[in-house]
Order: structure tokens, then sequence, then C-alpha cells
């Protein structure tokens, strides 16, 4: 009958907190024991990538490394490892500046982008209304709105948190909007008849269950936001990896540009992991479920 | 007798779908009694979930009254506890998550709801469940955890929507057991829609029949057996006779009158 697959300590500690967590039961049914076992078959998954990796810098070294490769065009990646290493401290500090665009910029549309999800979920006419300019918003290339935002913005941290604002802001309230629009008909139906009005009906039943689809929203969000800053300091900036590697262009120092571009990607990486870490612990029965259903 | 818990006088909806006018139920005229199970028993398409939504109060009917206590202007909605087919528990709550639900929604606060939903695990069977997400659970428990949502949300009425549809058939005989025991203790009171005969006959002390759409109360029968209830009861001549007599009720289109 025991169909329960937590551990039995894990029952017991959870029922000591167990009154005050009914609403929110995230960390108490997470141990350590289990991120373990994540975080060991996460390694596994990606030994096959790395592997895939290796092999073409591997490949991408031999080729560089032959007579007739000019350097300057085409540096090796040990040449890259070398700026990376000698410029560790400058390239750091152009990072910092980057991720502080890119964070505030990111914070900024999630909080618009859930209030304006949320907006468009309250009727079908804001829906009508402000969903197709959305949708049309989207046909704006930001490449052609970076020169006028820093026109507008200036130089520094304002127009890149700008750029990395927009291009995070349609992900986040299309998925937002859709998640909610997505909630069970017959679930509402169950919460209107034990006498709940629509505002609890959105924080207790909507909400919880359009957060899997709002945290897609966020993380396709998250992993385009690094490239919205570069590009804002693409075009007019005095700090930041995109200033760096415009800067190492122009003096035709490519392995400098190289080096900043595995910055940016490690970077992005690391943000869109943390997003998914952030989903983990938020939304530990949704991946039960999924495994369940796998 | 005295006034009925719950009446439905001459209850009509009309639905309109694509300009069409469909009549979902013809002057249903219905009562349940305080502390008395009733099951409705129909074909597909009788409006059997249509009448169950209404005393809900999640539609309101074409014309008719319904009256609570013989209060006709009552408010039904956040009254009975309404149980639909599937058991709808929220897949980010805990069992006890769940159960306390209905309460909350009602705007009992967490700790108390809590408190309450605690003393009824044991007697669900839940113990030692409170915390597991109900992907984890079984069907079986699944369904308990919603009922547990029901019977505290319920003030006095149960109104269950064919509870044990989803669910095998072995989970079926065993949960319908345990409610025929849970309500004889707990002496609620119920209104029961199935298309299962083996299953009014088991739980209900009235049984009415609803005909196919347009639903009309076809016949109405009382089931004389005494609590508790077992399975080996529905053997006995009196019982196989009436649902001999229900079953032809249901099966033939033709049938008419009997009603009470």
């Amino acid at each position: 009958m025991k169909t329960l697959h937590d551990s039995p300590d894990t029952a017991e500690r959870a029922s000591a907190s167990a009154t005050d967590m009914v609403e929110a039961p995230v960390l108490s049914t997470w141990p350590i024991a289990r991120w373990w076992r994540i975080s060991r078959l996460t390694l596994v998954a990606t030994i096959p990538a790395l592997a895939l990796l290796a092999a073409l810098v591997l490949l991408w070294q031999w080729y560089a490394s032959q007579p007739d490769i000019d350097a300057q065009i085409l540096p090796t990646p040990l040449a890259v490892w070398g700026v990376l290493v000698g410029q560790r401290d400058i390239l750091w500090q152009h990072m910092l500046v980057t991720l502080q665009e890119t964070l505030i910029g990111f914070a900024l549309a999630l909080v618009a982008g859930v209030a304006f999800g949320t907006l468009i979920d309250f009727s079908p006419w804001l829906r009508r209304a402000i969903y197709p300019l959305l949708v049309a918003s989207q046909t704006i290339p930001i490449i052609t709105l970076a020169p006028l935002l820093v026109l507008w913005f200036g130089f520094g941290l304002v127009s890149k948190s700008i750029v990395v604002l927009l291009v995070c802001f349609f992900p986040i309230v299309v998925a937002l909007a859709d998640g909610l629009r997505s909630a069970d008909p017959e679930l509402i139906r169950l919460f209107r008849a034990f006498g709940a009005g629509p505002v609890r009906i959105f924080w207790s039943v909507r909400l919880p269950g359009a957060l899997p689809s709002l945290f897609s929203g966020v993380r396709i969000a998250i992993a385009y936001s690094v490239i919205g800053a570069i590009f804002g300091e693409y075009v007019g900036a005095s700090a930041g990896l995109g200033f760096y590697m415009q800067l190492k262009q122009h003096s035709f120092a490519t392995a400098g540009v190289l080096a900043a571009i595995v910055v940016t990607a490690l970077l992005s990486i690391a943000l869109f992991a943390s997003v998914a870490i952030a989903e983990r612990l938020a939304l530990p029965w949704y991946y039960l479920q999924r495994r369940r259903e796998d | 007798m005295g006034t009925p818990l719950l009446e439905a006088r001459e209850v009509t909806m009309r639905y309109r779908v694509g300009g069409a006018g469909v009549l979902a139920l013809q002057r249903v005229s219905l009562h349940v009694n305080e502390g008395e199970f009733v099951a409705l028993v129909g074909p597909s398409g009788s409006g059997k979930t249509t009448l169950l939504s209404i005393f809900a109060g999640l539609e309101t009917p074409t014309s008719g009254t319904l009256a609570l206590r013989g209060d006709t202007q009552a408010r039904l909605l956040g009254r009975a506890g309404y149980m639909p087919q599937r058991d709808l528990l929220l897949p980010w709550r805990t069992a006890l998550g769940n159960a306390i639900a209905g309460l909350q929604a009602q705007g009992v606060s967490r700790s108390e709801a809590t408190t309450r939903a605690r003393a009824l695990f044991a007697e669900f069977g839940l113990a030692g469940f409170e915390r597991a997400w109900p992907a984890t659970l079984s069907g079986g428990m699944r369904q308990r955890v919603a009922f547990a949502r029901t019977v505290l949300a319920a003030h006095d009425l149960l109104l269950l929507d064919e509870p044990f549809g989803a669910l095998d058939a072995l989970t079926r005989t065993g949960l319908q057991r345990w409610l025929a025991n849970l309500w004889e203790r707990l002496g609620a009171t119920c209104l029961l829609v199935t298309h299962d005969l083996d299953e009014a006959l088991l739980l209900a002390d009235r049984i009415y029949v609803l005909s196919p759409r347009p639903g009309t109360v076809r016949l109405e029968r009382a089931v004389p057996l005494e609590r508790p209830r077992r399975l080996e009861m529905l053997a006995r001549p009196e019982i196989v006779a009436i649902k001999a007599e229900l079953l032809a009720s249901l099966l033939d289109a033709n049938v008419t009158g009997g009603a009470a």
C-alpha cells in the first residue's frame, strides 16, 4: 500500500515543520542526498557533450597550428587560453559590468513580464489589446533599436539594461500568459464550488499551475539576456565584454575576441544553470510528476 | 418527515449550443432529506452532472426552484462538498495541503484547516501520507484525499459526481465499502451521481432514475437494506428485484411514470 517514495528520515524531518510548510513544502522534501544523486546524473549526462567539445577543440588546435595559418586570423585554442589566463583580471572586470547590466535588465523584465502576463490574463479585452502589439514588437530587430537606446539613455548601464529588458520581456510575458490561460477549467469550477472568488482562484490554482510555463519562458529569457547586454555594449560603451571584444577586434587581437566570447558563453551557461536550479527548488512537484510520466 | 435539506422543484435546464437550444433537464423534482444518502442514476447524457452542478451553485437553472432547508434564496456556492469524477488534486500541494484547499477557499485559516484535516487523515487511511505529493499516491489514495477535501469543505451536504468512475474495479469496490462505512459514521447528507446500479444499491437509502435527455425523473425507489451494508446483501431476492426494475427503467426509453 505504501507508494510514497520518500525516505523515512525525510518524512520525519518534514512533519516537524509540516504546519507551516503546507503551502510551500519545498526545501524539506529535497534532502542533500537526493541533490547529490541528481548532480551525479547530470554530470554523467554531460559527458558525451564534453567529449565532443574536447574533440572539436583538438581539431581546431591541430588546424590552427598548420604553418600556413595566420595566427591573427585564426589563433589556436592555446593562444586563447593564454589570453584568458594573462588578462583574467581585466576580463573579470568587464564580465562584472556585463553581468550587472544583464541582471538589472533581466530583473526588470521579470517584474514587467509577470505584471503584463497577469494583466493580459485579467480580461479578454486586455488580451486582445496587448497581445498583438507584443507580438508585433518582436518583429523590430533589437539591432536597430540599440543605437537609439544609446542615444537616448547614454553610454552607461541604463541603455544596456534596457536592451536586456527588451530581449527578456517577451518570452516571459508570453509564457506566463499562456500558462495562466491553460489552467484546468474543471479545477477552477471545483474551487468556485468551494466558494472561492477570482482572486483566490488566481493565487491558489492558476498562478501555481502557470509556474512551470513561466519558468520555461524565464529559461529562454536568461539564455538571450547576456547576448542583449553584449549587443548594447557593441553599439557604444566604455566597459563590458562587448566593449572588450570590439577593442580587441580593432587591434586585430583575434585571440582576445575569442577569449571574451568564451567568457560570455560561460556567463550565459552559469546564469542558465542558476535558473534551472531555482526551478528545481521551486517546483519539486513538477519534476516528480514528469519523472512519473516518463 | 419535515423539510428536506435539499429540494428541486420542476427544475428545467436549457443550454444554447451554437444557436440551437438543448434541453438538458425537464421539470426535474427531487429531494434529499437530512442525513439521507440518495443516489441519482441515469444513462450518459441524462443531465446528472448538470443537475449536480446546479445543486453546487455552479449553474443556474432556466426555470424551477431550489430550496435549501426550505429556503429558496439560499446561496449554494461554497455550501456543499462538491466532488467531480476526477480527483483534481493540486499537484503542487501535498496530500494535507490538498485536503485543506476547500476549507481555505471558504476563508478558514490554514492552521485551523490543518488541525481539522489531520484529525480526518487517520480515519481516511491516510495517516503518514500528509506530506506526500499527489504524484506519489495511488489512484485510490488520491481519491481519498479528494474525499477528505470534500468532506472538510461540506457544511451539511456532499455532492458526489461519479467519484469512483475513473478507478479500476477492485479499487472501486474497496472504496465503495469504505464510503459506506464512512457515511454511516459521519451521518452526512449525500447525493451521489452514478451509472453503476450496484454502487447505488450498496450506498443509498433512496435511488432516483433519470431518463435520457431531456433528463427527467423516471423512477424513485427506496433501498430496503439495514446498515452497516455488506456486499452480500445485494444478492437478496428483494434487492435483485429492485435492481431488475431499475435496470429496466434505465434501459427502456419508452417507460415513463413511476416517479413518486
